[in-house]
């Protein structure tokens, strides 16, 4: 694991930065079941970042956690060098991060065009008066996001199905519409909640290719929750292991996979 | 020979500099790009065009070398061969879905010393056989998405290559080399496509290409101001004359869509008025067509079906020019109003005024469907080697059963065997690096050997191609027999997925019918037919009937044919299992092997000759997994009806 906070190059030729968000001593109870207890890692800006674990080791609370949408009873949550005080999770989508759901959460009615455009809303700044008018301001500032989601269509390769109402895709394709909604938004951290859930082989490799391209074309962070190791293994940087809300491993792939204790969570041992 | 074309039009880049000239801020290529349509002007594309060639330059681009080129359909890659023209350079489009083998072949053989790739699979492409190609020097690549961790010694993108061409100021080279191209020299290079062993680089000169560019281009009216829609491969000769011979001639528009999947929405964007599609495009169109018709109300239904009788009985007379009275030119008036409009502008063929289909046999229904909508759609007959156009269509001359007349220039002969050879000013120079070839293709006086067997329609002069060259026998009464051109015609009906006819050395013909599954099925469905499988449904007594009924049918067609008559088929059976490649009845790309099938089969066929009514027969088959099996049946062979010499006599 690189230790240094000072700033290095990959073996394949990307370079990443200083701490881009630092979460600490993060703890989240709903009642009286601890979710996350006392967890610390960080992200590093330029980086893929894995989280991983078994079922129910509390990686989506996690990961809401850095969306902003669960506040954590204990810890603190920094983002670009400053503490993140409580916010909503609209106030997080400004600062710059952006997520895909696991159960995909798009407007099932309306067409892709129009589901990636909403990821621009942080972008636009025009009223709703000027906006029903379609002018002045309005239009100038849709053209200008157009021609942004055109470019995310064209890099996502989804222009056949521009026009095509989100309800009639098959589930591989809106999975690559949720990501274009995200990148959308032009995101310092993209956060991808099982991206590869329900795929099969080839949609996999595809979303894989998409998912290394978005990183080095547009140097975006990339946090991400994920079951399938091999994807894991291949695409990250660093991963995070988790297992019943605890921290159990953190480094780089190699590094995991020797991690007896992360064997052990993934092969099973007796917990007694 | 045609008059030559006037001096200093003798190469594309001459037509380029005198199409800036001419129409300098006219649209010379548009090309979707998100989602707007990006569009060049001729002195735009020009200047591109020259940046790239003085690139090429730069990298030490010799006069003669070969510049391959591969990807999806795009104006940058068009420019990429008029560059190397302008360079000096000899283009080599290849097949962007080849495979890496596919393209190994034909970069090691041409020897070519740049590749101008699309995007990554490309590059990837070429990066996994780079070992064996010794002559290639630099990769250009056009889409560097992906490609930015690349080993960029022998690799650059298209836009520092041009860019490093502006900076270099080559333009007197550039301008000497292309003063130089005479019309003897090398335009292109393409590769056919190889059914049977290695592809064969096929050389077409300047002349080859502009006279026949020129020529059709004035068959057709093609004029300034026409779009084509540029979606079919860049490495097949036809794309070669559409989008840049003629297209450079004519000075028209060339599109390129945004990607093969948005092809049918961009081509309603278009609209083009000069349209190429190969039979399985239109085929495809139809049905869908009909898919959507049969899902309608009941009123939409009605009104489909009545305005395209309409159109089916008054719109191909219309495109023949024959007198139409004033009543029916109205009620045409009222189809195309209520539904042949709308209908060809959801298919993007609005504004056809030529449209061509070529490369296999059109089915009749398909034909006639699109000419009722008004669509001038014709059918021309060529090759790699003949610069595409042997024969083609007229105006006013379109029949679903010719193939035309000879082209502008074209000389035909029909040989003692009834191959058809042709010569004219198209007929390319060589074989690449392959003169055995070439000296048994093409003789000494030009003629070109088609591998095709048709003959010359007394009255008309139109050619009808009726077989490939070596299927094509002899009965024992001495009549020809061409069994192509029966299945053919057993084939367009939707029933009927294949067939097989028989009668080489034999007093009459038999033939082999598959049914089509899903048709037959789908219609046992609604007959409330049941059967539990393929041999089941392949033997119900109605299937047999209408099979019969189609085989009668189909008879008397051929009979129609003085040359053909002898092929009708006296007696037939539906066989109990599909032909398939897996027990190698079949290719791979479905066509049958006739001996094959016939050595397999011997005792059904010994059965058609023998008189008897049924047989019984074990066939031996493969599973997809490899294991093999053994199914049994027992096959009614039944007459059909014949027409003799304009009677019809049931036997």
């Amino acid at each position: 694991m690189k230790d240094t906070v000072e700033p290095y190059v990959t073996d394949d030729g990307r370079t990443i930065g200083g701490v881009l968000m630092d979460m600490r001593n993060i703890t989240l109870r709903f009642g009286g079941v601890e979710a996350i207890k006392d967890i610390s890692f960080d992200i590093r800006e330029g980086e893929i970042r894995a989280i991983i674990g078994p079922n129910g080791a509390g990686k989506s609370s996690m990961l809401n956690v850095i969306s902003g949408f669960y506040n954590p009873q204990e810890g603190e949550v920094w983002f670009r060098g400053e503490k993140r005080p409580q916010m909503k999770p609209y106030q997080v989508a400004r600062l710059g991060i952006a997520r895909t759901f696991q159960n995909i959460a798009l407007f099932e009615g309306m067409t892709v065009l129009d589901n990636i455009m909403t990821g621009r809303l942080t972008h636009m700044k025009s009223g709703m008066f000027w906006q029903a008018l379609w002018a002045g301001r309005a239009e100038k500032e849709e053209v200008e996001n157009r021609e942004k989601v055109e470019r995310i269509i064209d890099f996502l390769e989804i222009q056949a199905i521009r026009k095509t109402p989100v309800g009639r895709l098959p589930y591989g394709l809106k999975k690559r519409v949720e990501l274009a909604r995200a990148l959308a938004a032009e995101p310092k951290l993209l956060l991808l909640d099982e991206p590869m859930a329900g795929m099969n082989v080839e949609e996999k490799e595809d979303m894989s290719r998409f998912i290394l391209d978005v990183n080095d074309e547009f140097g975006t962070t990339i946090a991400l929750i994920e079951h399938d190791m091999g994807v894991v293994m291949d695409l990250s940087d660093r991963v995070v292991v988790m297992d019943y809300g605890r921290k159990i491993g953190d480094g780089t792939p190699d590094e995991v996979r020797g991690n007896q204790e992360v064997i052990d969570a993934y092969l099973g041992v007796s917990h007694d | 020979m045609t008059a030559p074309a006037p001096s200093g039009d003798n190469s594309v880049p001459a037509l380029l500099a005198r199409n800036v000239a001419q129409h300098g801020n006219k649209a010379a290529y548009r090309e979707k790009e998100f989602g707007i349509w990006q569009s060049w002007t001729w002195a735009e594309a020009a200047e591109e065009i020259d940046a790239l060639a003085a690139g090429f330059l730069t990298l030490g681009a010799n006069v003669g070398d070969h510049i391959a080129i591969t990807g999806r359909n795009r104006p940058a890659l068009y420019w990429a061969m008029v560059a190397a023209q302008k360079a000096g350079c000899v283009p080599v489009p290849l097949y962007a879905d080849a495979a890496a083998e596919e393209i190994a072949y034909a970069l090691e053989h041409c020897g070519a010393r740049f590749v101008v790739a699309g995007d990554q699979e490309q590059v990837d492409k070429i990066a996994d056989i780079r070992d064996q190609l010794h002559e290639l020097d630099h990769v250009i690549y056009l889409d560097g998405r992906g490609l930015r961790k690349y080993d960029h010694t022998h690799m650059t993108s298209y836009a520092d290559l041009q860019q490093a061409g502006r900076n270099a100021n080559q333009m007197a080279e550039i301008e000497k080399r292309t003063a130089a191209l005479g019309p003897d020299d090398k335009c292109v290079m393409l590769y056919t496509s190889g059914t049977t062993g290695r592809p064969k680089g096929v050389v077409l000169s300047n002349t080859n290409v502009i006279e026949t560019s020129k020529n059709s281009a004035e068959f057709d009216h093609l004029r300034p101001g026409d779009e084509v829609l540029a979606y079919l491969p860049m490495a097949w000769v036809g794309d070669f004359i559409f989008s840049i011979g003629q297209a450079m001639w004519t000075g028209f528009c060339v599109n390129c869509p945004e990607s093969a999947e948005t092809m049918h929405t961009d081509l309603r964007e278009i609209g083009p008025t000069y349209f190429f599609a190969p039979p399985r495009v239109f085929e495809q169109q139809l049905t869908n067509v009909m898919i959507r018709m049969e899902d309608a109300g009941r009123f939409k239904k009605w009104l489909f079906d009545k305005y395209m009788a309409v159109g089916r009985k008054i719109g191909p007379r219309i495109l023949d020019g024959e007198p139409v009275s004033g009543m029916e030119r109205f009620q045409y008036r009222l189809a195309d109003w209520l539904v042949i409009g709308p209908l060809k502008n959801t298919l993007g063929l609005s504004r056809v005024r030529v449209g061509y289909t070529a490369g296999e046999a059109i089915g009749p229904e398909i034909f006639d469907f699109y000419r009722a909508l008004g669509i001038n759609l014709k059918q021309l007959y060529g090759q790699t080697e003949a610069t595409v156009f042997i024969t083609q269509q007229p105006d006013g001359e379109v029949r679903s059963d010719t193939v035309g007349v000879p082209s502008p220039g074209v000389e035909l002969k029909i040989a003692e065997n009834g191959e058809v050879f042709y010569r004219s000013p198209g007929v390319f120079v060589e074989y690449y690096k392959n003169a055995e070839s070439t000296a048994s293709t093409k003789d000494a006086e030009g003629w070109v050997a088609t591998g095709d067997a048709g003959f010359i329609e007394e009255g008309t002069g139109h050619l009808r191609i009726i077989d490939r060259a070596k299927d094509v026998g002899k009965m024992a009464s001495g009549a020809l027999f061409a069994p192509k051109y029966v299945e053919n015609k057993l084939k367009f009906y939707p029933d009927i997925l294949e067939a097989v006819v028989f009668g080489a050395d034999r007093e009459y013909c038999t033939a082999f019918v598959n049914i089509d599954l899903t048709a037959v099925g789908n219609w046992a469905e609604r007959n409330n037919i049941a059967y539990s499988s393929y041999q089941e449904l392949s033997q119900h007594p109605r299937v047999l009937d209408t099979i019969e009924a189609h085989v009668a049918e189909v008879n008397k067609s051929v009979a129609a044919d003085e040359m053909l008559a002898g092929c009708q088929v006296h007696r037939f059976l539906v066989l109990h299992k599909e032909l398939d490649a897996d027990d190698g009845e079949m290719t791979r790309t479905r066509k049958v092997r006739r001996r094959i099938v016939e050595e397999k089969f011997d005792d059904l066929i010994a059965a058609l000759y023998g008189g008897q009514s049924e047989i019984y027969t074990e066939t031996e088959v493969t599973y997809e997994d490899g294991r093999k099996g053994k199914i049994t049946a027992t096959l009614a062979i039944r007459d059909a009806a014949v027409v003799n010499a304009g009677k019809v006599a049931a036997e």
